[in-house]
């Protein structure tokens, strides 16, 4: 069946459409809205609101004959479900949120609106962020565009799948541990998370503050600059907001300057001479599915016949990012999860004794079972006599973890890569009962979110999945601080010379 | 060191979470497979090594920012309820809760 993107996939289709008067914004918007409908089985929309998008639809088309009009005027996105939106409602995957709708809108999602773009509803994620499956979400599981038996991983899986299936062009997402990177890469599209501090998490329900940093999905290097250079930006709402970036201030225009300069500088038939590719030996080892190792090296072979070199690496404390990460996240998130105590917001029971027993039990209520799970940790990592020997313990090991990305790039090589996840999509519902088992997928994403630094998946091949289908396989691209206009532009390269990301699932009605 | 029922309890009574008593095993259980996880953390060797709290400082002297402190207009009484608009139980611009002084 023929989806509306299917002839304008990319922003720079669409909006040459949109230029040549092949259409007009409500007319995209009226038919996406129809697709989403007829691939609603995917389950990745939460919330759609056509009058809304409508709207919106209106103002865009509006607005592009003006002088505020903006390259990403008309174009059709979804919200992750943690974003807040004003007028839709925001569950964060919880019955805790079941039926909120904030009175605001995220600096995000203002931005994007601010540019013209039009939303086309909010899409699934885990509860609170919490997952690599999209499968502990209050609506059920998100299906993979690829094939629905398996993931579309997670956190922001409906923002992946919704993308895949080429139902908007982009898509908000938030990364604490790998949740853009990871379902970009589960679903063969493309997703960047910045440099901490770079875009605003003000709206953006807290999962673990110090690791949290909003994100932005699509399906190439060109799209998600655009869609990363409108979100990013100070915020004085946000307290770990960063005013400058290596001097340069934290603004619109910063990534896509960097972005088009690198462009024009990447030129010739070995466009990226002279770029050190950092190659982690830990990436690499007994972990990595062996069909998604092959891929991974066919594409750094690609990088090389662009002219870059591969610098082997070391980054010695990467097994430790998962019991660092899995003490630093649960103890933020018990702190930030406090909040919901049944009284201001949010789901309050209706059987109680007193106050603390009306907190207890909306709490029980309205967290779901991974949820508890981390608050319980946190809450004990936390506690008098456990503080020192596991929280201040695994943040001295995130200070090793950051070292070590930076002794790399101190004189070893300017980007590093590998794979984004150690298998392709897993089947819903066959990760084990093993407490800790999802966790182990996270750990080539989970260093880039303790070090702070950005971090890109883009599609690079397939392997076969657990019926021996083909299932998309992500490389993971790592820079430095601030590097995020490097990053995309290094990917560009590689995308002018295969076709990976033009590659679509054709999802069944 | 594994958790015990007891430590089990006490976490969800700090964590403000009510438990079943059915579901303290289970996540007695859950839990210590977490601890045991964890727990490869006191194998590293962190001797002088700061804590790291905020990412940026691994490169860069991080303060967090002070807003000054100045006097912003009062909501009105309709913004006053668009913002209390989710709680659970409200009245005349306060939140209800069940009867605390007797």
């Amino acid at each position: 069946m023929s989806r509306f993107l299917d002839d304008f996939p990319t922003i720079a289709a669409y909006r040459a459409g949109l230029d040549q008067g092949q259409f007009s914004v409500t007319q995209a918007t009226d038919a996406l809205l129809s697709d989403i409908q007829t691939h609603r089985a995917l389950n990745a929309f939460v919330d759609t609101d056509a009058k809304r998008s409508l709207a919106q639809a209106t103002e865009a088309q509006a607005q592009l004959a003006t002088e505020q009009s903006h390259s990403l005027t008309g174009v059709p996105l979804a919200h992750k479900d943690i974003f807040v939106t004003e007028g839709w409602r925001t569950t964060a995957g919880s019955r805790m949120l079941a039926n909120y709708v904030s009175p605001f809108d995220a600096t995000v999602v203002a931005a994007l609106n601010k540019a013209g773009t039009v939303s086309l509803g909010k899409v699934s994620c885990d509860e609170f962020a919490m997952g690599s499956g999209n499968e502990h979400a209050l609506t059920g599981p998100v299906l993979n565009p690829w094939d629905h038996d398996v993931v579309p991983g997670g956190s922001s899986g409906g923002s992946a799948a919704a993308v895949a299936a080429r139902l908007v062009l982009g898509a908000t997402g938030t990364d604490t541990g790998g949740s853009v990177r990871q379902p970009a890469a589960l679903c063969g599209i493309c997703g960047i998370k910045p440099t901490y501090g770079v875009a605003s998490r003000f709206g953006m329900i807290a999962y673990a503050s110090s690791l949290d940093q909003a994100g932005v999905m699509a399906t190439n290097a060109d799209d998600l600059a655009l869609l990363l250079d409108a979100i990013s930006g100070y915020d004085s709402r946000d307290a770990t907001s960063v005013q400058t970036c290596h001097g340069a201030a934290n603004a619109p225009g910063r990534i896509l300057g960097e972005y088009n300069a690198l462009g024009q500088q990447y030129a010739g038939d070995k466009p990226l001479a002279g770029l050190r590719i950092g190659i982690p030996k830990e990436y690499f080892g007994d972990g990595l599915n062996t069909d998604v190792a092959r891929v991974i090296e066919a594409a750094l072979t690609q990088f090389e016949a662009l002219g870059a070199t591969r610098v082997e690496i070391s980054l010695p404390n990467t097994a430790y990012a998962i019991p660092a990460y899995y003490v630093i996240a649960p103890a933020e998130a018990s702190s930030n999860l406090a909040r919901f105590d049944g009284v201001r917001y949010g789901h309050r029971t209706n059987q109680y004794n007193d106050l603390q027993d009306m907190t207890e039990r909306s709490r029980a209520e309205g967290f779901g079972d991974e949820v508890r799970k981390r608050i319980m940790i946190g809450t004990y990592v936390l506690s008098h006599g456990y503080y020192d020997a596991y929280y201040l313990q695994a943040q001295r090991v995130r200070r090793l973890i950051a070292q070590g990305f930076q002794t790399a790039f101190a004189d070893q090589c300017d980007v590093i890569m590998g794979p984004v996840s150690p298998t392709v999509a897993p089947a819903i519902g066959s990760v084990s009962n093993d407490a800790t088992a999802e966790w182990l997928g996270d750990i080539y994403t989970l260093s880039v979110n303790l070090a702070g630094l950005p971090g890109l998946s883009i599609p690079c091949g397939f392997a076969p999945g657990h019926k021996g289908q083909d299932l998309p396989v992500g490389l993971q691209l790592i820079g430095n601080y601030f590097d995020e206009g490097r990053l995309l532009a290094v990917a560009k390269q590689f995308q002018q010379v295969t076709d990976w990301h033009e590659r679509r699932p054709g999802v069944a009605a | 060191m594994a958790l015990t029922e007891s430590d089990v309890t006490r976490i969800a009574r700090l964590a403000r979470l009510h438990l079943q008593e059915n579901e303290t095993a289970s996540l007695q259980t859950e839990l210590n497979e977490v601890m045991h996880l964890i727990e490869q953390l006191q194998s590293i060797n962190t001797d002088g090594i700061e804590p790291l709290a905020h990412p940026l400082s691994a490169i860069a002297d991080v303060g967090l920012r002070l807003r000054d402190d100045e006097a912003l207009p009062t909501n009105d009484e309709q913004r006053r309820d668009q913002l209390m608009q989710n709680a659970p139980a409200r009245d005349a611009g306060v939140f209800l809760v069940p009867r605390v002084i007797e």
